[in-house]
């Protein structure tokens, strides 16, 4: 299991994990889920595209994230940032159904697009998925205050000369570059389900803010490494295993801190 | 520029200032000016204009015509110069935020990157979570606290910065009386010890009256300015209001009553059903 092509596969899926774990912890508490959602599928239509003229996925993903980040980004200044979103998303999807529709070459890639695949993850995949990484979770690290004031205090923050939009659609765009990166290994649909699930879990069992971003990351990974384990030893698709342990990690931390609280009122009644 | 005695700025001058929404006039020509260390109330009833116009103060309104200036500066000098408290601030519950965490942020959350803070800053906020009776509730989940409680810690991290003004947009509405009362008296003591000056609005004086140097009155679009004797009086608010009200005084409160047969809409909370 820790031989051979699984190197490859422990090694992507951690940095995968790392940059979910963080770029996921902003998603949440900027409510972003609907985008974060919307951003990868658009990201599918575009590794879509750039399969049918014979250009690298990558590059197809790159651009179409790149796209309904702005989108989303631009239509939501304006309008309501759901129907924005929805809009975007929508788009995004009839395009990817053209594409698939004018594609000879359909099924295992755009299953894969989908669903990951992790296990067949080859050397040269690496690099690239180090280097976009790094650039997320580094823009994430510049952004962090900020981030932070324009989630909780939007006018607030534009009075000191933050202007909340151009942070939002900077943000987004990490999302796009996350999504760009991680696509390719745990697919389209699951990259949401890693993002959202470990952080959910995270702010639920603490109010600190860094101790709830850490969190984030060590339920990410270890998401990614049971998922990765168990996939190997039953043949069960990544992605199957990384949406039941993201929504799981949620489920189990509602369950402790409800727990916990009936506990300590319990002891007071008594 | 004027200049008053002691040859400072004034701490805000608002001149000529008018703003429109489409075809609607929200506020025309109104000017005033604030003093360093005084305690103002922005008064007036709901829809008056009072959050444009300290959105206008902050940069975050555009004008169509007039100038404001804070310390003598011009917009883009003055923004480390103000602090700010929303109207509504809706906080997530989940929010994985503590109190001392979101007064922190109002330090330095327009610096690009990530630091742990150093000692003399976590000090910094230990004083002022002290300075507004937060101590208590400072390692609490922000989104756990009351009305009340969120108030002050917003308003320590409006302080943090070490701002000359203060703005503050209806931070007593929602709360129940006896937090309007602490809110009140914690922000003039704050503001003498920060040598900070408050503009404060609120559709209801009363509770400001003991407290407030200087109200700024709106109605109708326009402005009255002065000591609370000065303006809130019915000649001058008959003319702000353009019909005649008359001002009552009683037990130390005061009632802006509108006479019979006039719209009681641009009549602060409807005073004439007050009864205390
Ligand atoms: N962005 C906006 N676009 C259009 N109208 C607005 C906008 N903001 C405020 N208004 C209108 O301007 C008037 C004054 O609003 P506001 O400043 O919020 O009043 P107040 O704070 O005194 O209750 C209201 O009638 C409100 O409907
Ligand atoms: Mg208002």
């Amino acid at each position: 299991m820790f031989t051979g092509f699984m190197v490859n596969a422990w090694q992507v899926g951690t940095i995968v994990a790392v940059v979910a774990g963080v770029v996921g912890f902003f998603v949440v508490l900027r409510g972003a889920a609907f985008p974060a959602h919307a951003i990868p599928n658009g990201a599918f239509a575009g590794a879509a595209g750039a399969n049918l003229i014979g250009l690298n996925p990558l590059l197809g993903l790159g651009v179409f994230s790149a796209l309904a980040a702005l989108g989303i980004g631009g239509l939501g200044k304006r309008g309501r940032p759901d129907v924005a979103t929805a809009l975007a998303l929508v788009l995004m999807l009839a395009l990817g159904a053209a594409f698939l529709s004018q594609s000879t070459q359909y099924e295992p890639e755009i299953y894969s697009l989908l669903f990951g695949e992790i296990l067949g993850v080859s050397s040269t995949q690496i690099l690239p998925t180090l280097l976009l990484g790094l650039a997320s979770v580094l823009a994430i690290a510049v952004l962090y205050r900020r981030l932070l004031l324009t989630s909780l205090l939007p006018d607030v923050a534009a009075s000191k000369g933050v202007d909340p939009y151009r942070v939002d659609v900077m943000f987004l765009l990490v999302v796009g570059l996350a999504t760009t990166m991680t696509v390719p290994v745990v697919g389209a649909l699951l990259i949401f389900s890693l993002m959202i699930g470990p952080p959910a879990a995270a702010r639920t069992l603490t109010s600190r803010p860094g101790a709830a971003l850490w969190l984030s990351v060590s339920f990410s990974l270890l998401t990614i490494w049971i998922a990765i384990a168990a996939s190997y030893q039953t043949n069960w698709p990544v992605g199957f295993y990384v949406g039941v342990i993201s929504a799981a990690w949620y489920l189990a931390a509602r369950t402790y801190v409800r727990t916990q609280s009936f506990l300590v009122l319990r002891r007071r009644v008594i | 520029m004027s200049i008053d005695g002691k040859g400072t700025p004034p701490v805000l001058e608002v001149d000529g200032v008018s703003v429109s929404f489409g075809s609607r006039n929200i506020l025309h020509n109104v000017s005033f000016e604030l003093r360093a260390g005084e305690f103002t109330g922005l008064i007036g009833s709901n829809g008056v204009g009072k959050t444009t116009l300290l959105r206008v103060i902050l940069g975050l309104q555009p004008i169509s015509t007039g100038s404001v200036r804070v310390l003598g500066a011009p917009l883009s000098k003055r923004s480390r110069a103000l602090g700010y408290v929303p109207q509504k601030v809706l906080l997530d519950p989940d929010v994985p935020m503590r109190a001392r965490d979101l007064v922190a942020l109002g330090l330095d959350a327009h610096k690009f990157g990530f630091s742990r803070r150093s000692a003399t800053e976590r000090e910094k906020v230990e004083e002022i979570l002290v300075a507004v009776d937060a101590e208590s509730f400072a390692d609490a989940r922000i989104g756990s606290l009351s009305g009340g409680e969120q108030q002050r810690v917003l308003i320590a991290h409006a302080l943090i910065s070490s701002p000359k003004l203060l703005l503050l947009d209806e931070p007593l509405a929602n709360l129940d009386p006896g937090s309007v009362q602490e809110v009140v008296a914690l922000l003039h003591r704050v503001a003498k010890d920060h040598g900070v000056s408050i503009l404060l609005s609120a559709h209801e004086m009363n509770a400001l009256l003991p407290v407030m140097d200087r109200i700024v009155y709106v109605s109708n679009g326009r402005v009255a300015s002065g000591t609370t004797d000065e303006v809130v009086r019915s000649d001058v608010l008959s003319e702000l209001y353009g019909h005649h009200v008359d001002v009552i005084q009683l037990h130390g409160r005061i009632f802006v009553v509108a006479e019979p047969g006039t719209s009681a809409e641009d009549v602060p909370e409807h005073p004439r059903y007050q009864v205390d």
